[in-house]
This record gives structure tokens, sequence and C-alpha cells, in this order.
């Protein structure tokens, strides 16, 4: 593997092989030494040009329980907002030397971008593109499906059969997006929910099931119902009157988590908004995965990393050339 | 190129044989013993060994696996290589004498990798080797306590190992 750019064309070999070696990093970081010698002397640089703490910061430890060294590089103070050009940032860190490349973006396909000009040879992992994909958010929250699913049992397995519903704000979730090539290619279906306004136009090339109602999608008994965070920032652009509106029409109340089945979960990729598209309830039931969702990232990324990173560069390059 | 077979399925068994009693001896018997196979082949090894060990010993002797790959130091000169599992056995490691297993000894990197990966674990009494094949063409200052067969080798021979549980037959061959 030389890039992780996207789930859209990530084979179900490749996806499968990042989940187990997954299970192997979880492993490790159940011991009381949590540090691999695995990485040492390679650099990961986090280039975030959107702000974001839980994704950065799940990105260092997991570089540095690999013993990488890592460089933070935040847009906010830096040369980019003196207006250099990605390419100039780009051309900077390869002259620093750095091995990989973790980026988050406003744009849709800065990282492919990045990866696909020639201005790096190190590996690019997309931590968020605008509204386009979160490839590792999407592993992470199959691994957790995975893992509540089938416990100790679960490597080598894909998730055929299994029903996945994602709620809210599809229109600008780069999560959902992942999620549903993701999931789909693991062979799970998923169907996705929210006001007409956030279900985007034409879903027609998209595998999956929309629904506008949310209790007839949970009258379906969903195995993971996945909740979005409403972005706040986009409720001036009115896609819904008023957040209790959407709290009772969308919102995961204590009602709604009362007629799910009994061993359905409920994620959340986090920051949650309580009280508007989750309800403190079903937040903090022993059915919610969140805080699951936020460890099992750090051994998601582990993975992605080490395979990014681990291998001869030289016979990646071939292998990219083919 | 030419392939010959240095052992047969009763051989291997013999060596095997030996090897438990070796580790009961050197051990006085069969307390505080752990026996740590590294994948694949030596995981399947140890198992079979511990069973060997407990049934003449008469005591039950945990066994498990312990991979290596995150410590190996040839990581950046190969393809990626994809890690397995390591199982370590619910009485953990601290204080005991671990036993690693593996199926060929050769430059000894391996076992560097795994003593640093034990390091990582607990902090053992002691740690053995115990090893089906010795090939020679060390690179490191490490010996094994317990050698099934000596195969003198030139260093661009191939020593293959296959086992029933793994590869379908049992047998070590030697290419050149």
């Amino acid at each position: 593997m030389r890039h992780l750019l996207d789930t859209q064309t990530l084979a179900r070999t490749d996806a499968l092989r990042i989940l187990d070696v997954a299970e192997d990093m979880a492993d490790t970081q159940r011991r009381e030494v949590k540090k691999l010698p695995t990485l040492r002397g390679k650099t990961v640089v986090n280039l975030f040009f959107e702000d974001s703490t839980r994704t950065r910061i799940s990105f260092e430890a997991a570089a540095k329980r690999l013993s990488a060294d890592v460089i933070n590089f935040s847009a906010k103070g830096s040369s980019v907002s003196k207006g250099e050009s990605l390419q100039d940032t780009a051309q900077t860190l390869q002259a620093m030397g750095a091995d990989a490349v973790v980026i988050r973006h406003g744009a849709s396909g800065a990282p492919r971008t990045l990866a696909t000009s020639g201005w790096i040879t190190a590996g690019v992992v997309n931590a968020g593109d605008g509204t386009h994909e979160h490839p590792t958010q999407a592993l992470l929250d199959a691994f957790t499906i995975r893992k509540r699913l089938f416990g100790d049992d679960s490597r080598g397995r894909d998730l055929a059969g299994v029903t996945v519903t994602i709620v809210g704000d599809i229109l600008h979730s780069r999560v959902a997006r992942s999620n549903v090539w993701l999931l789909t290619t693991l062979g799970a279906h998923v169907t996705l929910v929210g006001p007409p306004t956030l279900i985007p136009q034409d879903t027609s090339a998209w595998p999956v099931t929309i629904r506008y109602d949310l209790d007839a999608a949970i009258a379906e008994g969903p195995d993971a119902l996945m909740m979005l965070r409403i972005q706040l920032e986009r409720m001036g652009a009115a896609y819904f009157p008023t957040e209790r509106e959407y709290a009772r029409s969308w919102g995961l109340d204590a009602g709604r988590l009362a007629s799910l089945p009994a061993d359905s979960i409920v994620m959340h990729p986090g920051p949650m908004n309580r009280g508007l598209e989750i309800s403190a309830a079903a937040a903090d039931s022993p059915r919610s995965t969140v805080l699951e969702q936020v460890t099992n990232g750090v051994s998601v990324r582990m993975a992605a990393l080490y395979l990014l990173l681990s291998g001869e560069r030289t016979e990646a390059v071939k292998e990219d050339a083919r | 190129m030419s392939t010959r077979t240095v052992l047969h399925e009763a051989d291997i068994a013999r060596a095997l044989t030996r090897i438990a009693h070796e580790i009961l001896e050197s051990n006085r018997g069969p307390d505080d013993l752990v026996l740590l196979g590294i994948p694949t082949r030596g995981v399947t090894l140890a198992r079979r060994v511990a069973l060997l060990v407990s049934e003449f010993g008469a005591a039950p002797v945990p066994f498990g696996a312990l991979d290596v790959t995150m410590y190996r130091d040839d990581l950046a000169k190969n393809p990626t290589r994809t890690p397995q599992r390591t199982e370590i056995p619910a009485g953990g490691i601290d204080g005991k004498t671990v036993v690693l297993v593996d199926d060929v000894l050769f430059s000894g990197r391996s076992i560097r990798a795994a003593l640093d990966a034990l390091q990582d674990i607990g902090r053992p009494a002691a740690v053995r080797l115990a090893t089906l094949i010795d090939r020679g063409h060390r690179e490191l200052p490490i010996r094994p306590d317990f050698v099934g067969k000596n195969l003198p080798s030139a260093r661009d021979e191939r020593v293959n190992v296959r086992l029933v549980e793994v590869d379908g037959l049992e047998e070590v061959t030697i290419e050149s």
C-alpha cells in the first residue's frame, strides 16, 4: 500500500488487511508497554489545513506508539496564512525528509493532488478532504462494528449481511461517504436517513437505500445506527427550521433508543451535540460505542501507518508504476 | 537445482520428543515453564513440544505465540510484512522460564527481535531457545539451547520446514 486516499477504490483484501493488522495493534495497546519500535527513524507530518482535535491527536498517538517522529503543521499561524501554495508547503516537507504526510484539507481531492503531483515521495494519508472522504474514520467504524459483532474472533471476517443506518447531514458528510463505500465493499448494507435538504440530490450511483423517516428506519432493526454530527455552522443556511425540530424528527432520543433491537449498537464519530442529534441517554448507554471508536481509531491508524511505511520504498514505487 | 529431504515425519517426531525431554531436564521439571512459538511454524512446534512436555512432566505447560514482525530490523529492506497474532498464556511470563520455539535458526535476527518483544510484555526469569533446525550462519551472538538437528548448509541454500498443520505434509528439505 502506497497511499490511503479513499475507500471508494480500496479493495476488499486491502481493507481486511488494514482491519486485521489493526487487531494486532489493538492487542499491543492493552499491554503495559504500549510503544513499539517499528517505525523508528521515520517522520510523519500531520498537515492540517482545517481545525481538528481528535483526528490529529489520534494520528499523533498512533505514530508515536510506533516510535515515529511526529511534526504537527496546522495552517493557522503558518506560512499558509501568508499565502503559500500547497505545492510549496509540500516541497518544504519533502526537503525536511517526511516519510508520510497525513493531510486534512477543506478542498475535496487535495490529498490525491498531493499524492500524484510528484511534489513529494512520502506516503499520503487522507485525514478528511472537503465533502469527499475520511477513510480512516470509516475503517475505525468498520473495525468497531466487527469487534462488537465477533469479539476476539474478528480476524479475517467481513461484514456480510450486516445492516448499518447512517443518520443526519449526509450532504456535507465525508464520514458518510467513506462509510458507504467501505461498508458496502465489506458486504454490509447501508441505509441513509436525513431531512431531504441534507440528502444529496442524485444518489443513483450510491449502493444505498435512502429514507427520510428515522422511525421507519429504526423499525427495520439495523445492526448499527450511526448518528452524524449536525454542523452548527451550517444552521444559517436553513437546511431545517430549528434545532428543536431537527432533534424531534431525526435525533436519537430515549424513545427511539428503546425501539432499537436489543443488540444494535449506537455510533457517533464525535464531537457530539448532546440533545441535538443524540440524547445523553443514548450517548451514555452501554450500546453506545463512542469511546470504543476513539480507542479503535488509534489502532486503525497505527495499522495504516505501518502498512504505508514499513515496507521497502522502491518496491512500493515499482508497484505503483505497474 | 536439487532438493534433498533431510528429516522425515518420524525424524521430526523423535527430534521434538528429545527436545521435550531436554527442556524438562534442564528446567528440573515442568514448573514455571512457558513455551512461545514464533509464527508461523514455530507456533505449531511450540504447541507440539508443550503437549509432549506436559505429558512427560505430568503437569500442564502453557504455550502461546510471539509475533516479532514489529521488532524486526529489516522491515525497510523487504516488502511489507503482515504481522501475526501474539498470544501470551493467561499466567503471563513474569518470573517464568520462557522457551522460544522456532523452526529454523539462521541469522539469529528473528530471535533478537523476539527478545525485544518479550521485554515489552514482561520480565521472564530466564529465556531459552529451542529450534528444530540449526543451519548456522549466525550474524549475532545467539545460540540455541535445544536443537532438533544441526544442518550444515551453504548460505544460498534454502531450508524448508513443512508441518502437517500448516502445509499438509511433514518434512524438512534442503534446496540448492
